[in-house]
């Protein structure tokens, strides 16, 4: 059975390069100097970052990839649940936020 | 005759691609392996110890490993593991005589051995804190996280709670404490197919943790991969993750972790007197051979001859050499 979400595929993610190479190595640069060592951020609070960002884009390559990559930095279960109740408060923020265009909206429309 | 397929995982070809050569240096360690019963049987352990395992090495052999021990000036540590070697009737006999000829002892103590007592006759056993101090041996003990959750999932449910009571034993005799010169030192391991964290980030971590949370002081934080055989190479098979994990370690390759591996510094002796390279190739029977392919003992023990051998090297010996390396004693570079 053929699936959109493949998980073996996480393995594939280099062939982004495959028809447009120089884009995709200048990316892998850029998302290796960002992601793989520490900085003004630790590489463990990246990686609980970056857990959080592929649950609020419902992303289950990066979820897998992050999990890992939050405990090969040393974080505990509670700091990556932590995490994803960050994306979800957020998710939330932003979806009650936006009640403030319906109700700029309403005001408008009614008399 | 078809030849055999070769593995993605050959140690030697990998070598070979980075013009490696890894001949012994020295024996400046001596491992034994004095017993495979253990009051735990965690989900990684290597050696595949429980309380149903019988295996001791014997009065002959331990006689043998301490006259080489005398023999052998340069041979400065004595590192003793099993399963949890506490449950070897000779164990104290051992560390005594072994001090007495004036080598470094090292004890693997699993702590929870401290509570249990001997699974089969129920003898206690909370006494070593003590008795490890009056021998000033230096304390190994594995916590794989300095939380719960990791901890009892990997040794079991319960585990961390006496882990962390037998930590306050020995910190009560003053390992661990500044200036006692008793020095405890932990071992973190993951908890599945994944490489463990920079050590030294980690050390932090578990220091502040266990300080704050239990009042628990420690020396220093081994980080230790989890080798890829017998029983956790079982779950890795049975789960369908060998071939990741393995990718894994291949893919993390470090030529400096290579060049420091373990093995090209100690013996390690099993329970009927061999010898191996290491504790993991004791565990997977791959014993040194003499020039005649001979099994290699600790009856004929030949230093010269030891340090000629070519260590035999296995598709598990990546998990020494992936990342910043693992060791007996941690990260190698």
């Amino acid at each position: 059975m053929s699936s959109y979400y493949e998980s073996d595929d996480l393995k594939k993610f280099a062939e982004i390069g495959r028809h447009a190479k120089p884009l995709a190595d200048e990316f892998f640069k850029y998302y290796g100097m960002v992601t793989g060592q520490d900085g003004a951020l630790s590489k463990r609070e990246k990686a609980l970052i970056a857990l959080a960002i592929a649950h609020a884009e419902k992303c289950p390559y990066c979820i897998d990839a992050y999990t890992t990559a939050c405990l090969e930095a040393g974080a505990s279960s509670e700091q990556m649940m932590e995490a994803v109740h960050v994306a979800a408060a957020m998710k939330a923020g932003i979806t009650l936020a936006h009640a403030i265009q319906m109700n700029n909206h309403l005001d408008k429309l009614i008399l | 005759m078809a030849s055999r397929p070769e593995s993605p995982y050959d140690f030697e070809r990998v070598l070979r691609r980075h013009a490696l050569e890894l001949p012994p240096l020295d024996i400046g360690t001596l491992q034994l392996n004095i017993t495979k019963r253990c009051n735990q049987a965690c989900r990684h352990c290597h050696v595949d110890a429980s309380p149903a395992r019988t295996e001791m090495l014997s009065d002959r052999a331990i006689e043998a490993c301490l006259e080489v021990l005398a023999r052998h000036a340069h041979i400065h540590t004595v590192d003793i593991t099993g399963g949890a070697p506490e449950l070897h009737p000779q164990f104290r006999m051992l560390v005594e005589r072994a001090t007495a000829l004036g080598k470094h002892v090292i004890v693997r103590h699993n702590l929870t051995v401290q509570i249990d007592g001997d699974p089969a006759t129920h003898t206690a056993m909370d006494d070593f804190p003590a008795f490890f101090a009056a021998q000033r041996v230096e304390v190994v003990s594995s916590l794989p996280y300095y939380q719960a959750f990791f901890t009892d999932t990997q040794r079991g449910s319960g585990v961390f709670a006496k882990s962390i009571e037998a930590l306050r034993r020995l910190n009560a005799v003053g390992y661990g404490q500044d200036g006692s010169g008793l020095i405890l030192n932990l071992v973190y391991n993951p908890v599945g197919p994944y490489l463990p964290a920079a050590q030294a980030s980690l050390e932090a971590d578990y220091k502040r943790s266990l300080f704050e949370n239990f009042g628990i002081r420690f020396n220093r934080l081994y980080t230790i991969t989890n080798m890829p055989i017998n029983r956790f190479r079982l779950h890795l098979e049975k789960s369908g993750q060998y071939a990741t994990y393995m990718d894994k370690l291949l893919a993390a390759f470090n030529p400096a972790a290579a060049a420091a591996v373990m093995c090209r510094n100690l013996i390690s002796v099993d329970h009927d007197g061999h010898l191996y390279d290491c504790d993991f190739n004791q565990q997977l029977g791959m014993k040194i051979l003499t020039p005649s392919g001979q099994a290699a003992s600790i009856f004929d023990f030949d230093y010269p001859q030891l340090l000629a051998r070519r260590i035999r090297f296995a598709e598990h010996c990546l998990g020494c050499t992936a990342g910043a390396g693992s060791s007996c004693g941690g990260a190698t570079v």
